[in-house]
């Protein structure tokens, strides 16, 4: 079969779209092309809107960043916030933060994760592996949940709860708060701020490891499907700490090839376009990046938890640690390539983002009061974090009179751009090739999206063209825009 | 018998040009959440697999309009939600999407598309499947009736908590000056 990106005849073949996908974050849809004997002949993920923050944001004083580009994205806004955070300390020269500085920004990372992988585990992706793939839409979402398994809904939102009062106490507010600055923190954790976290964090770690515990379960009740389910081999990439350790705030890049070999290792990430590049493709807002040593067509890769837990040569608290050998042992190591692995993937990390939490609530340094450091301004600032979703890199360029002049910005999502693609490639050619098409068939392509935890609304950053002509009417019926076909983009001289 | 439970209200929520953070605020009311569900009913959200909305009673709407395609699905909802809310400053302003208004779009194609450093060979994206994108940023009282404006980036939970619970109650919703924040 061929790699169904791109049929010969589309003209003549009928589409379905999923559209808008849901239970995901952000604006997507999912295009399929069927001939007369409903085979699959194209299936593409498409990113359909745009929003322009790597433009807009020049010209603005460099310390406006973190707080502005976090705006990208509501369900995780620390990663942005961070690693905007990091890129402007080189900007102000700061390449040491105080140990304050340091572990208060991780401290408000572990709690970004904590609850972004609670939301999407709970929220929005057990519906499909507690009720089934294909199970009825009407109860297929959390309130289905709530009601057939209260214990489980209950834990999930409190899970989440737990992260947004990290973040809410480190940042100030849980959505879009300001506790990062250029070269550190601008507030410490208080000792009532570290004690009404601590009262809660044994029963939370308890919860996290009953997750860990749910998603390995719901592996071993459907053990060849869910391994079976849009699997396909992938290159892997992560930051990875110096001793080889997971560190989700900080580290060297690591690439692994389809059969575990190293590609690079421990590359320093401020020389990240050395190794990554990108590509876009006519059909998507979303780029494609790949590792340049391989190309475009061999060098594409996955991120994210499955490519972050088996990448690592250990996970630095104990039971998360446990439960990540349990994993890769799992069924001979089988499910470590799943793309559905990503779950129980996600849950280990989650253990690990509270159990790193509760280290960090005992550690002294976090009421510590110095929290700002800054050295000779540089022009150049990159920074990188391994977000909920994956390695995101965000890269600006400062001019001397503190103006942003360039951005750039690579989010977790967009290296899964392919992955993703071909996991529902996949899935169509498993269950949907040669059938007629309902709705639990098309909710597969769905669950395969969802295993990537996608966050479609950050890799909606980057402004497209203009392919049709309408008219925006207001509430009065007055016309307050047209636009054209090839207004922007096409056949308009360069400026 | 349930015949005598009162009928519950319906709420469709959507994300147009937003960042997904007002619906994050929505979800922190937390346990909360358990308490609303005995009274409400989701149509249509990110939540559920429901792709269109249907005939509803209240309708929150997170983002601004920057496409052809949020402009028809903002007018999905105003026909079908008896009460239609924008929710968070992108709805109410454009808010900060909004910033690329004073920008010319061919120029910020191309700078994304084709001279990015970290990009091999660029192309702009041209495929009918990309709705087109709207020259400006627009709130959406622009192009349909709003009933109310929740503001704040996002609206806190509590703020969100005591409008739905104003509401459900059959009260003019009324945010006295500690709910209603602009940050
Ligand atoms: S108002 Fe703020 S939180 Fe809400 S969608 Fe817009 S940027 Fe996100």
């Amino acid at each position: 079969m061929t790699s169904l990106e791109t049929a010969p005849h589309p003209e003549k073949l009928r589409r379905v779209a999923i559209d808008p996908l849901s239970r995901v974050e952000g604006h997507g849809k999912v295009t399929l092309l069927l001939d007369e004997n409903d085979h699959v002949q194209q299936v593409r993920l498409h990113i359909v809107e745009f929003r322009g923050f790597e433009k807009f944001i020049q010209g603005r004083p460099y310390w406006e960043v973190p707080v502005m580009v976090q705006r990208l994205c509501g369900i995780c806004p620390v990663s942005h916030h961070l690693a905007a955070s990091k890129a402007l300390d080189q900007i102000v020269g700061a390449f040491r933060l105080t140990p304050t500085a340091d572990k208060l920004r991780r401290l408000m990372h572990y709690g970004q994760i904590l609850q972004s992988h609670a939301l999407h585990f709970f929220h929005l992706s057990s519906p499909d592996l507690l009720f089934g793939f294909d199970s009825d839409v009407a109860r297929r979402n959390i309130v289905g949940v709530a009601a057939a398994y209260p214990e489980v809904a209950r834990q999930g939102v409190l899970l989440r709860k737990y992260g947004q009062e990290v973040i809410r106490h480190t940042a100030g507010k849980r959505i879009h708060g300001t506790g990062s600055v250029p070269g550190g923190v601008n507030k410490n954790l208080t000792l009532a701020e570290r004690d009404e976290l601590l009262k809660d964090i044994y029963p939370i770690i308890g919860w996290c490891r009953d997750a860990v515990h749910l998603a390995r379960r719901l592996f071993e009740q459907n053990l060849e499907e869910y391994n079976a389910f849009g699997r396909f081999r992938a290159h892997t990439l992560s930051l990875i700490r110096a001793d080889g350790a997971m560190d989700l705030y900080h580290g060297g890049l690591r690439a692994r090839d389809m059969d575990g070999g190293t590609i690079f290792d421990h590359v320093d990430y401020n020389h990240y376009w050395e190794q990554i590049s990108e590509e876009v493709k006519p059909w998507s807002y979303m780029k494609f990046p790949f590792l340049r040593a391989l190309g475009p067509q061999h060098g594409w890769y996955r991120v994210g938890p499955l490519a972050r837990v088996t990448h690592c040569d250990f996970i630095p608290t104990p039971l998360a640690d446990r439960e990540r050998m349990e994993f890769l042992a799992y069924d001979g190591g089988s499910v470590a390539g799943a793309t559905l692995g990503y779950h129980w993937a996600r849950m280990i990390e989650m253990l690990h983002a509270a159990e790193a939490i509760k280290e960090l609530l005992h550690d002294a340094d976090l009421q510590g009061t110095d929290l700002v450091v800054s050295g000779e301004r540089q022009e150049r600032g990159i920074g990188m974090i391994e977000a909920p979703r994956g390695t995101l890199i965000h890269h600006y360029r400062v001019d001397e009179h503190d103006q942003v002049i360039r951005a750039n910005l690579i989010v977790s999502t967009t290296h899964n751009n392919q992955a993703m693609n071909e996991a529902v490639r996949q899935v169509a050619r498993q269950y949907l090739d040669g059938r007629k098409l309902t709705e639990g068939l098309l909710n597969h392509i769905e669950v395969a999206v969802r295993a990537f935890d996608p966050c479609l609304s950050c890799a909606t950053h980057a402004l497209g063209r203009m392919p049709l002509r309408v008219e925006l009417i207001d509430a009065g019926g007055d016309t307050i825009e047209v636009m054209m076909r090839g207004g922007a983009g096409e056949g308009v001289a360069p400026h | 018998m349930s015949t005598h439970e009162p009928r519950k209200v319906r709420i469709a929520t959507t994300s147009l040009a937003g960042c997904f953070g007002c619906h994050m605020s929505i979800l922190d009311i937390d346990e909360r959440l358990f308490a609303l569900l005995e009274h409400v009913e989701f149509d249509r959200t990110p939540l559920t697999d429901i792709k269109h909305c249907g005939p509803c009673d209240i309708g929150l709407v997170e983002g601004g309009i920057c496409n052809a395609e949020n402009v028809h699905v903002l007018r999905e909802f105003r026909r079908n939600c008896k009460i239609l809310v924008a929710v968070g400053a992108c709805a109410v302003t454009g808010g900060l999407p909004a910033q690329r208004n004073h920008l010319d779009l061919a120029d910020c194609l191309q700078e994304v598309y084709v001279t990015e450093i970290s990009l091999a060979s660029g192309m702009i994206p041209n495929d009918p499947e990309l709705p087109l994108p709207l020259d400006k940023v627009h709130p959406l009282h622009e192009v349909v009736k709003v009933d109310y404006f929740l503001p704040g980036c996002p609206p806190s939970a509590d703020t969100i908590w005591k409008f739905l619970t104003d509401l459900l109650a059959g009260r003019t919703p009324h945010l006295g000056a500690e709910l209603i924040r602009y940050d």
